[in-house]
């Protein structure tokens, strides 16, 4: 059928500027660009990826948005007119990448941080010591110590816990998903920051073993490259259960990204489908959940955290107090921004809930049922700045996981066309001309800038609400101010109202 | 070596095991097993287990070697992402068993319970095997990606169904075998009836004789009655779904 759907974008090429030197048609992965006697542009292929006015030596290049007028209809958008036509054309269900995009109130915008003035001094972290270390992992309910001729010492046997040298994570991105080159710049740049990167559903490729102490391996319903030496080659393992983006639904790797690497890291045959289930089929309760968990430990035989990642749903707090129960040592919270590589646009836009509420909802019944202390918690989805992680960890959050920002730290657009293949920047891509553009090394320095970047911003925040350890301001709701939020929110966030 | 499981939380238990296992003990009989879970999960090697009792659910989760024979019933999920190894189960067993399995092999004496075989995979030389002596519940082979699954409902009454409904439901890989016929109806509609040829005759009778020769069983007898398999009709079940 002949699409009758405009162009989103026109590529607009200054012809006095252009010196036809073809740059950007070799650039362009979504075929917008040919050369016919000077650069054409086929603007119903391009997605605003700027890979080609980004390497334009000329400026000559501008991608605008098709100024095409639609008759103004405040309910029926443009979108949506747009959306309905894609799918009269096609049928099925409407695909797409990264986080939800949508104008949903965001919490994070409205919420402020305290700083200290005249009575309680704030501290300059430039010349004095401050602490953004952070230890996931179950903490016992009591310390016990003994004395010994040398001194007090720590009788308590401590659960396995895993160092973050500052409290942020990669997000769990799978290899298949994004490239190897992706995977192994994630790998560098936990080692150099001494944190972690997460393998997500896709195994963890040979060339990453040496990595292995700054990795979370995953466990997902497809058990996709999972046996003992997959699981004994990370530092922590998680079984994801749900995902902010797709809560509740399943994955689905087409075979065409099953390449001979990828084959080798999933253990599947090249060219199949990998499916994920949308539930594991062996948890169908928290007790099945408990087995799966004591299952991991015994093959790891007790020495690394099991992390159990859910997507932030309706009564979230139950969920995770159960999660607890289980036996989990970490969850692993992800909100409705969180990002995709793949899902159904309807499914990314409408279920799940925002983060923030879910942090604070969690917290508060953790601690009511006085359990707080048996989970560290991990929250993401949508954490774009240093001052979110603050804010998310004053909510009550042990640290933070960040997927899309990382991405966009190795060069990603958000032009939301992941499941395609076709990344222009070789990040979500499997093609291996594409995946050529990426260097890890390169992508790994600027992964660490960003991470470094965020780390002195939380120095300088935590210099400001006059603490020196990332402890004292997690949990601590009291240094959380609400600008315009109403009165429900503001209860379930456990925050008071800016002026008070 | 003996371990008299009476009375021992299954984590000390495994841990003995493993304890053995490290000092070089190859062939373990564990006595009394009643409901301690994940024996053999923690074994990296191939050794030899025998369990006389009943062992708890995730019998061989993430297994990697070992050969197990159980003198009793099983409960579920028996060998849980299995990747090589095997299980002999002389009696029953329950649900799920051999969820994500990737290698190794399963043979189960008896009738198993629901979701048996969902997301069996197979990956270069690592072809699971899972074989049921008697019948299967729902949703068996769902999500089958790979491996083989063979029932063979012996013992059963004429016209008593070998699996419950959704047989092979979301199937894109592997192979079924079925020995008696199967109701169009309780089939998932990404799996179609064919005749086994010569080459599927070969490869079960491989199969077969493994599993009789474990469970003195007659192979003769049990290659007596006809087999039919099941084979996903697509290994794309799920394309033409999205809108791009």
């Amino acid at each position: 059928m002949n699409s009758q759907l405009p162009a989103e974008f026109r590529v607009v090429v200054d012809k006095e500027r252009c010196r036809r030197c073809k740059r950007c048609v070799l650039n362009c992965s979504f075929g917008t660009l040919r050369f016919e006697n000077g650069v054409v542009a086929d603007d119903r292929n391009c997605v605003a990826c700027h890979r080609c006015a980004t390497y334009c030596p000329e400026n000559a290049i501008t991608i605008e948005r098709n100024p095409l007028a639609y008759k103004y209809n405040e309910h029926w958008t443009e979108e949506h007119r747009k959306n309905i036509l894609k799918q009269a054309e096609q049928g099925g269900m409407l695909l797409t990448g990264m986080g939800n995009d949508k104008p949903y109130f965001s919490y994070f915008d409205h919420m402020v941080l305290d700083a200290c003035q005249v009575t309680n001094p704030s501290i300059d972290p430039l010349r004095e010591p401050m602490e953004l270390r952070t230890y996931l992992g179950s903490k016992p309910d009591a310390l016990e110590f003994e004395e010994t001729p040398n001194g007090l010492r720590l009788k308590t046997k401590m659960p396995p816990q895993v160092k973050l040298e500052t409290p942020i994570v990669f997000a769990p991105m799978s290899f298949g998903s994004i490239s190897l080159n992706a995977h192994k710049a994630l790998a560098m740049a936990a080692k150099e920051l001494g944190i972690l990167m997460n393998t997500g559903e896709g195994g963890l490729h040979k060339e990453l073993y040496p990595y292995r102490d700054h990795i979370i391996v995953q466990v997902a319903s497809g058990r996709f490259g999972v046996n003992r030496e997959y699981l004994n080659n990370g530092v922590m393992v998680e079984i994801k259960i749900g995902q902010g983006a797709k809560p509740g639904i399943g994955g689905h790797l087409p075979g065409e990204k099953v390449n001979q690497e990828v084959s080798e890291t999933r253990m599947i045959p090249v060219g199949t489908d990998a499916l994920s289930p949308a539930p594991h089929h062996d948890i169908y309760s928290i007790e099945d959940l408990a087995q799966l968990i004591y299952a991991l430990k015994e093959a790891t035989g007790y020495e690394k955290p099991v992390c159990v990642k859910i997507a932030a749903v309706h009564n979230v707090a139950a969920i995770a107090s159960g999660i607890a129960r289980a036996g989990a040592d970490v969850i692993y919270l992800d909100g409705f921004r969180g990002g995709t590589g793949a899902a159904p646009t309807i499914i990314r836009d409408h279920l799940g809930i925002p983060i923030e509420l879910a942090i604070a909802a969690v917290d508060d019944r953790l601690r009511q049922e006085g359990i707080r202390n048996r989970v560290s918690i991990i929250a993401a989805g949508g954490i774009r700045h240093s001052g979110d992680i603050a804010k998310a960890i004053a909510l009550g959050a042990d640290a933070v996981a960040i997927g899309t920002a990382a991405l966009i730290a190795m060069g990603c657009r958000l032009c939301q066309k992941c499941y395609t293949g076709k990344c222009a920047w070789g990040i979500a891509t499997q093609n291996p001309e594409l995946v050529r553009r990426l260097d890890p090394e390169v992508a790994a320095e600027r992964l660490v800038n960003l991470i470094r970047g965020w780390s002195l911003e939380l120095k300088e925040i935590l210099g400001a609400l006059g603490v020196n350890a990332i402890e004292s301001l997690r949990g601590s709701r009291e240094r959380l101010r609400g600008v315009g939020i109403d009165a429900q929110a503001l209860k379930i966030l456990g925050i008071k109202h800016a002026g008070l | 070596m003996i371990i008299d499981a009476k009375g021992i939380y299954y984590r000390q238990l495994n841990e003995m095991i493993k304890e053995a296992v490290e000092a070089g003990e190859t062939d373990i009989v564990l006595q009394n097993v009643n409901g301690q879970r994940y024996i053999g999960t923690n074994l990296g090697r191939p050794v030899n287990i025998t369990i006389h009792g009943v062992p708890g659910n995730d019998l061989g989760a993430f297994m990697d070697g070992p050969t197990i024979v159980v003198h009793g019933n099983g409960q579920d999920a028996i060998g849980n992402t299995m990747n090589s190894g095997k299980i002999v189960v002389h009696g029953h067993a329950g649900d799920v068993l051999g969820y994500g399995m990737r290698g190794g092999k399963l043979f189960i004496r008896g009738n198993v319970g629901y979701r048996v075989g969902i997301h069996m995979k197979e990956y270069k030389k690592q072809v699971p095997v899972l074989i049921v002596g008697g019948t299967a519940g729902a949703f068996l082979g769902e999500y089958m990606a790979g491996g083989c699954l063979i029932v063979l409902g012996l013992n059963t009454r004429e016209g008593e169904p070998l699996a419950g409904d959704y047989l092979g439901t979301g199937m894109h890989g592997g192979v079924i075998y079925l020995r008696g016929q199967v109701d169009q109806e309780r089939l998932g509609k990404e799996v179609a009836v064919f005749d086994v040829d010569e080459d599927d005759r070969k490869l079960l009778e491989k199969h077969l004789s493994e599993y009789c020769s474990d469970l003195g069983l007659s192979l003769d007898e049990v290659m007596s009655r006809p087999f039919v398999k099941l084979l996903p009709v697509s290994s794309r079940p799920y394309g033409r779904l999205y809108v791009y």
